[in-house]
């Protein structure tokens, strides 16, 4: 044990931007859109990831307006079906699969290991491209008119029953899935092979090891949708007959197939964002992260055992009752590491010294709302208790708890706490606090209601709902809405701060992490020469001990 | 119901006062509401674990208070404390959960069979006796009731969240979901499986009655044909008696007293003969050949609705012996007057509003 003193805040009056930079280096379009440079792939993902977002929220927006009233009034029933279906697609595979992973890892992954870039910075650049593709296919589906198979996809209904823009959308996550391999692969391969002298694997910061667990569930798990996602376009194309059960298929291979990569997919969600929330903790309450080792073991743990949960999916859809039994008991068991990390963090913040900015107040958000989503699940993983939730609001509410309690709370956190390295510009610090408190009320005014709603038994996906849960969808929507506005403003704000904001300085947080020992933003090429671990992830004795204006700053 | 008493009785009887918590109309209810107490508990607990753990750090360890941070590196201790307690609750929880699961979804023997058909965008209901409904079930108190499911064309699922059960209906095989009502009235019933457009118009209504009125509405209800009697024309019209005669030199196997039984097929395997066994036999009976008999019976795939089917499983399940089979035979083949036999899919317009 020992003991460091307080840091204060750098004085950013006196700061300045430096001259040469990733962003100024080069100028135009093109040096953009042909960059192989991670900080601006980063950069356009960021920009492409907000827009999809804001396509996503604008659905959501809408489905919690036609919930408003029992009736389907506000638009017809097959509308408000493609509704929950883009809004689905849209933020799944358009936000939240690539969101931390493939704006701050992308960003940051390479500075904090020491690297110039990614192992295949061309790669990256074809990750957003491929992205880009499935963006765009995915607009194309929803221009033409829509589709409106759920996000599941489920076979016969998607491959024999609707007459929508199935196979549009369907390429688009088929093209979509190869973005989020090929990142995935350059994270593994960048992990593996260009850290720098000293960085072993156990002075990684906690960041890195939860997108290297991610990256192996989207390296392993994705190609598996991508099969999934083939066979029913060729069943509806030319009806091979795989799933159809007239033609000797079985509908319930499907379920499998899709289940196999989308519940591993909700560990490529939200392993990047516990990553986050580790550094966050850790530099407001200036204490090395408590049981370094746990946390970082816990997130392989869920990566592994992640991959063999997906039958709880299928509970109720008539499996063998002695399969159900094991995979209840894996569900349960993916849920340790899950409360492991959250007691860690807890416990980080034990004899610190904690300051609340605005990425820790997202951090503590995250916290209290991914323990109600992961408690939740386990609900949802006790076999008996599955059967009456399962199919309904209450696992609507779960998973968004997870998803936007959890994961968009961490990227909110994270993307406030790296703006200054990304900008070199400070974001307004008490309009920031706002918007993070408005999102905490709006999201739990938006979904504590759905578990209500679900045990009550309202399925989900319900264009109409008997009147009696009226009451609780308009304090839903209402919730909805406060929720909205906490996600506009850090749009105003973070954009008006790219201009006025005050200049951050290299380590504006007195953070540990490599990428905060160099110029904001940083040089294209990160670092002047390689550096040198020589020192513990998250040692502040070590960053106390360094000379002042260590940092360069190449004019 | 063995369920803890005073709490429980507490518990049950305040919520039940309020919009926010479902009827209990079935015998699996409380045990399910039992259940979803300790979770509910569980997660309060947790919360308040961390909420606490969250709030006194943050308070006593603020810059103010605490301007110097003391490094600790971590506790096997602590780790072990806080992985083994949630694993524990977590495996307490995976027991009481699986337990429940087996007496959801395991009926009783002396269940009544009911049969529903899931199509785009209804439900509908086949009593034993005939009687038809369509997004409507009557079902008596107190007596076990089988569901067995099939769906037409996609994925839908029966849920009546009364009774805190719900199965999966799925196109080309059999589901069954079990229930045991206890208080008359009437209950939502929701399909919960994204199906299409009018997904959410798939609703109907359970009225659980008494027995005396089920009896009254059962008889009330009659379409004066039950299943068996359906499927017995069927079994004639299609032409099924033909080989199924119970002859000796029959060219199929005997049918009667067959379900229930433990069959040997020709590769050796020996399968038990039940709805889903019945009815892929029909369907696909190139693969369910019985040890003895020539692979010579055509597919009835695309042939026989569902409802047809159920008809046929419906006979064969009652049929004990071959007498009438052998008398539709010789009256068919002496060309004389058959009884009326209804075609294929007809029998589904038979419905009783």
């Amino acid at each position: 044990m020992s003991a460091t003193s307080i840091v204060s805040l750098p004085d950013q009056s006196t700061a300045t931007m430096p001259k040469r930079h990733y962003i100024n280096n080069e100028h135009g379009l093109l040096s953009w859109l042909l960059t192989a440079d991670h900080k601006r792939i980063a950069i356009l993902y960021l920009i492409s990831i907000t827009f999809f977002f804001f396509i996503g929220g604008a659905f959501a927006g809408l489905i919690r307006l036609e919930l408003l009233t029992p009736q389907s009034d506000l638009v017809a029933a097959d509308t408000y079906n493609k509704f929950f279906t883009m809004h689905g697609i849209v933020m799944i595979f358009l936000f939240l699969v690539p969101s931390v992973p493939a704006t701050l890892g992308n960003f940051l992954i390479p500075i904090m290991l020491g690297a110039k870039d990614l192992a295949f910075p061309k790669i990256n650049l074809l990750s957003w491209y491929l992205y880009m593709i499935g963006g765009t296919l995915t607009l194309a589906a929803l221009v033409l008119g829509g589709v409106d198979t759920g996000w599941t996809f489920t076979t016969p209904l998607s491959t024999h029953y609707l007459n929508t823009h199935v196979v549009t959308a369907a390429t688009a996550i088929f093209v979509a899935g190869f973005s989020s391999i090929f990142t995935g692969l350059n994270f593994i391969v960048t992990i593996h092979r260009m850290r720098a002298p000293g960085m072993t694997w156990f002075r990684m910061p906690l960041f890195v090891w939860s997108h290297y667990a991610a990256s192996l569930l989207m390296v392993l798990g994705t190609p598996v949708l991508a099969i999934a996602i083939v066979l029913v376009a060729l069943e509806r194309l030319i009806g091979i007959g795989v799933f159809d059960p007239t033609k000797g298929g079985d509908p319930l291979l499907f379920q499998h197939l899709f289940w196999f990569y989308s519940h591993p997919a909700v560990y490529i969600m939200i392993l990047p964002g516990m990553g986050v929330i580790s550094e966050v903790i850790s530099t407001f309450s200036r204490k090395r992260v408590f049981g370094y080792s746990a946390v970082a073991f816990s997130s392989v743990a869920i990566a592994l055992f992640g991959f063999f949960v997906w039958e709880h999916h299928m509970f109720i859809m008539g499996v063998s009752n002695y399969s159900a039994l094991v995979f209840s008991l894996l569900t349960m068991l993916v849920a340790v590491p899950s409360a492991i990390k959250v007691f860690n963090w807890a416990f980080t913040l034990q004899k610190g010294s904690i300051t609340f900015e605005t990425p820790m107040l997202y951090a503590f958000a995250f916290i209290g709302l991914f323990t109600i989503g992961g408690l939740t699940g386990v609900f949802l993983g006790a076999l008996g208790m599955d059967i009456h939730l399962t199919e309904t609001y209450f696992i609507v509410a779960h998973f968004h708890y997870v998803m936007v309690g959890g994961m968009l709370m961490a990227f909110l956190a994270g993307i406030h706490f790296w703006w200054p390295k990304m900008t070199g510009r400070m974001y307004p610090e008490s309009l920031s606090k706002l918007s993070a408190v408005t999102s905490f009320i709006g999201f739990n005014l938006t979904f504590m209601p759905q578990f209500i709603l679900g045990y009550l038994g309202m399925p989900r996906r319900y264009a109409s709902y008997p009147a009696e849960f009226q009451v609780l969808n308009v304090l839903s929507t209402a919730g909805a809405t406060v929720l909205g506005v906490g996600f506009m403003l850090p749009l105003l704000y973070l954009g008006w701060s790219l201009k006025y904001g005050a200049i951050a300085g290299a380590n504006p947080w007195q953070a540990t992490g490599l990428e905060w020992q160099i110029q904001s933003p940083p040089l294209t090429e990160n670092f002047i020469e390689t550096p040198i671990m020589d020192h513990e992830a998250y040692d502040y004795e070590w960053l106390e001990n360094k000379t002042k204006h260590e940092v360069t700053t190449v004019g | 119901m063995g369920i803890s008493p005073v709490l429980w009785q507490f518990l049950t009887k305040w919520m039940h006062g309020s919009a926010l918590f479902p009827a209990e109309a079935s015998t699996i209810s409380p045990w399910v509401d039992a259940l979803y107490f300790s979770l509910l508990l569980m997660t309060i607990f947790g919360l308040v674990v961390v909420g606490v753990l969250l709030t006194v750090f943050a308070i006593r360890y603020r810059r103010e208070k605490s301007p110097v941070a003391t490094q600790i590196e971590g506790s096997t201790l602590l780790e072990a404390t806080w992985t083994i307690i949630p694993l524990a609750v977590f495996l307490l929880m995976f027991v009481w959960g699986a337990l429940l699961y087996f007496r959801i979804y395991n009926p009783p023997t002396n269940a009544m069979n009911i049969y529903v058909v899931g199509k785009q965008w209804m439900w509908k209901a086949e009593h034993p006796g005939g009687q038809h409904e369509i997004n409507a079930l009557h079902v008596p108190t107190g007596q076990p009731v089988q569901l067995t499911m099939i769906s037409q064309d996609v994925f839908h699922s029966f849920s009546i969240p009364a009774f805190r059960v719900k199965r999966e209906v799925i196109p080309g095989r059999y589901t069954t979901v079990w229930f045991n009502a206890t208080t008359p009235g009437t209950y939502h019933l929701f399909c919960t499986q994204y199906c299409g457009t009018q997904h959410s118009g798939m609703i109907g209504e359970i009225t659980v009655l008494t027995p005396e009125d089920y009896k009254k509405w059962l008889h009330e209800s009659t379409s004066g044909m039950s299943l068996a009697q359906n499927g017995e024309r069927l079994f004639a019209s299609m032409g099924c008696n033909q080989c199924h005669s119970g002859n000796a030199a029959a060219r199929g196997p005997n049918l009667a007293g067959v379900y229930g039984s433990k069959l040997t097929l020709n590769d050796g395997s020996k399968v038990l003969v039940n709805d889903a066994y019945l009815r892929d036999a029909i369907l696909n009976p190139s693969q369910h050949v019985t040890a003895g008999f020539s692979p010579i019976m055509p597919t009835y795939q695309g042939q026989i609705s569902e409802d047809g089917l159920i008809d046929l499983v419906e006979y064969i399940k009652g049929l004990q012996t071959n007498y009438r089979v052998q008398q539709t035979l010789v009256t068919a083949s002496s060309d004389e007057a058959a009884p009326p036999t209804p075609a294929a899919g007809t029998t589904t317009e038979m419905v009783k509003p």
